[in-house]
């Protein structure tokens, strides 16, 4: 039976830190959105300039959180701490929900700016490819019932899946140059003006807090699940 | 004979008996192939210059099926246990079932592919820049393969999971094996194939190690 | 407030953009937020069995 000491520094630093966390993500994001319909169309882009300020955000935290995720995999199996595990674990489903929200609104933004829901170069294909590593590592997650080696072997695949990333987008890049030229599908251009980096920064930063705000309410809910399970498998008697 | 070339054969020669996965792989490959023409037309034009991909596709997809019994197969029936403790260290098991798996699929699939090539108006110039893509590419499938059927081995329906792990993972050597026969076919000199052996060859050397931890880890209670 | 609505004439994109986005993000918040609930009232029942 996997043993799990009570988290009691954890549970008590997280729960009063959370109140304040999501006080300030309700204000960064609120901030954030009105900033975001009040700044002025570009140039260029006309309106559409305000999909930026929802997608990159989202790419930036999907992105964000594959690395916390390779991290805390890499602690968890270093250090054997169980916490580190539950914290790889719990941040593969918000990845992949920025990730898929990213490539949603990455389209939407694409077919009025280049004429193309879709085109295969180097970061939208790895971004499609981190989609399906965060499923997949999901998947391994929830298929292997015993939790101590669940969390061991979902480790090992998001650090190969760290390695393969770049890799995939190098070759995607590679063969995409070869055969389409430079790619165009850039995330708005070399330079951003000043009045846009405003909004495209707290909403970032909105999107960040959204991000840990999930997932320590996530991580409080599984030592939570985890306690209750033990103590009926206990009997009830402690 | 050594540890390792016993496993070997073992394992080559039960993959070759009825119902054993060799077969099994170079019908899926053959019939994949055939299918195609069905699927998008038969025009030579077209097909010629889908072709080089579609077999590469082809081949990933054959390896994908032989993979998910790499180790289950003797992790149900406690082989995997005795195989652990061994004279030969677990690095070297993986090693030998990589080599086994290639032998029965990859190779067979890499020397069929010509004649598959016929079949789908491969043009001429492809046909020796498809064989050797594949020859060098293959290895890499099965080593990144056993990798994902490593992290898998205990789950009773792991056939499942284990595409959708492994795929990504085979994505850059798809682009640059097929894209050197690609290149090779409109005359272009790049370095795809040479790209494509360094993955391969980074593959062999460290997927053994990467596998025997994840074999080790299912392993232990 | 249809000037708003318009969006230059981008409305067909950017308004779906927005409303996968915030979809999305009211589906974590109410998943996240009713499985954390859940957990604490299964503690709360056992704590007061046990006393």
């Amino acid at each position: 039976m996997f043993q799990f000491a009570n988290p009691k520094r954890f549970m008590d630093a997280s729960g009063a830190m959370l109140p304040w966390l999501s006080a300030a993500t309700a204000v960064l994001l609120m901030a954030g959105l009105y900033l975001s319909f009040t700044a002025p169309p570009d140039y260029q882009q006309g309106d559409t300039v305000r999909i930026m300020f929802i997608h990159v955000p989202a790419a930036w935290v999907a992105m964000m959180a594959y690395v916390f995720m390779a991290a805390a995999s890499a602690v968890g199996m270093i250090n054997r701490h169980p916490l580190a595990d539950i914290a790889a674990k719990q941040a593969a489903p918000l990845g992949a929900l920025f990730t898929a929200l990213a490539l949603i609104t990455g389209s939407l933004w694409g077919r009025p700016m280049w004429g193309t829901y879709w085109v295969w170069d180097g970061r939208l294909t790895s971004f499609l490819v981190l989609l399906f590593l965060y499923l997949g590592y999901i998947a391994l997650w929830n298929a292997i019932d015993n939790e101590a080696r669940a969390a061991r072997v979902a480790a090992i695949l998001a650090l190969v899946g760290v390695v393969n990333l770049p890799i995939i987008e190098f070759s995607v890049d590679w063969w995409t140059t070869l055969h389409q030229g430079e790619s165009i599908f850039r995330k708005g251009g070399p330079t951003i003006s000043t009045v846009f980096l405003w909004p495209l920064f707290i909403m970032a930063l909105g999107y960040t807090a959204l991000f840990f705000t999930l997932l320590i309410i996530r991580v409080r809910t599984e030592i939570i699940e985890r306690r209750v399970r033990a103590a009926i498998l206990n009997g009830s008697g402690g | 004979m050594s540890a390792f070339a016993a496993l070997l054969t073992r394992d080559v020669r039960l993959a070759f008996r009825a119902g054993g996965s060799a077969m099994l792989a170079l019908g899926f490959f053959a019939v994949v192939a055939t299918l195609i023409p069905f699927g998008i037309g038969a025009d030579p034009i077209l097909l010629a210059r889908v072709a080089a991909g579609v077999l590469w596709i082809g081949a990933v997809l054959a390896g994908l099926l032989a993979l998910d019994r790499l180790f289950q197969a003797d992790y149900e029936d406690g082989s995997l246990d005795l195989l652990a403790l061994s004279p030969l260290s677990l690095e070297g098991v993986v090693a030998a079932k990589i080599a086994s798996h290639w032998l029965t699929t990859g190779l067979p699939l890499t020397v069929l592919s010509p004649l598959l090539g016929i079949l789908l108006a491969l043009p001429r110039p492809a046909y020796v820049p498809l064989f050797v893509s594949l020859l060098i590419g293959t290895p890499a499938l099965s080593a990144i393969g056993a990798i994902g059927a490593a992290l898998t081995l205990s789950i009773r329906r792991g056939g499942l999971i284990l595409p959708l792990l492994v795929l990504p993972l085979f994505a850059p050597e798809v682009i640059f094996g097929a894209g050197s026969v690609m290149s090779a076919i409109d005359g272009l000199t790049n370095g795809a194939i040479w790209l494509l052996a360094a993955i391969s060859l980074a593959a062999v050397l460290l997927s053994p190690f990467v596998a025997a931890a994840a074999v080790r880890l299912n392993l232990s209670e | 407030m249809s000037h708003f609505l318009a969006m230059g004439g981008y409305a067909e994109y950017i308004w779906p953009a927005y409303g996968v986005s915030l979809l999305g993000v009211a589906a974590a918040l109410y998943l996240t937020l009713r499985a954390y609930r859940r957990a604490k009232r299964s503690l709360a029942k056992l704590d007061s069995a046990r006393t």
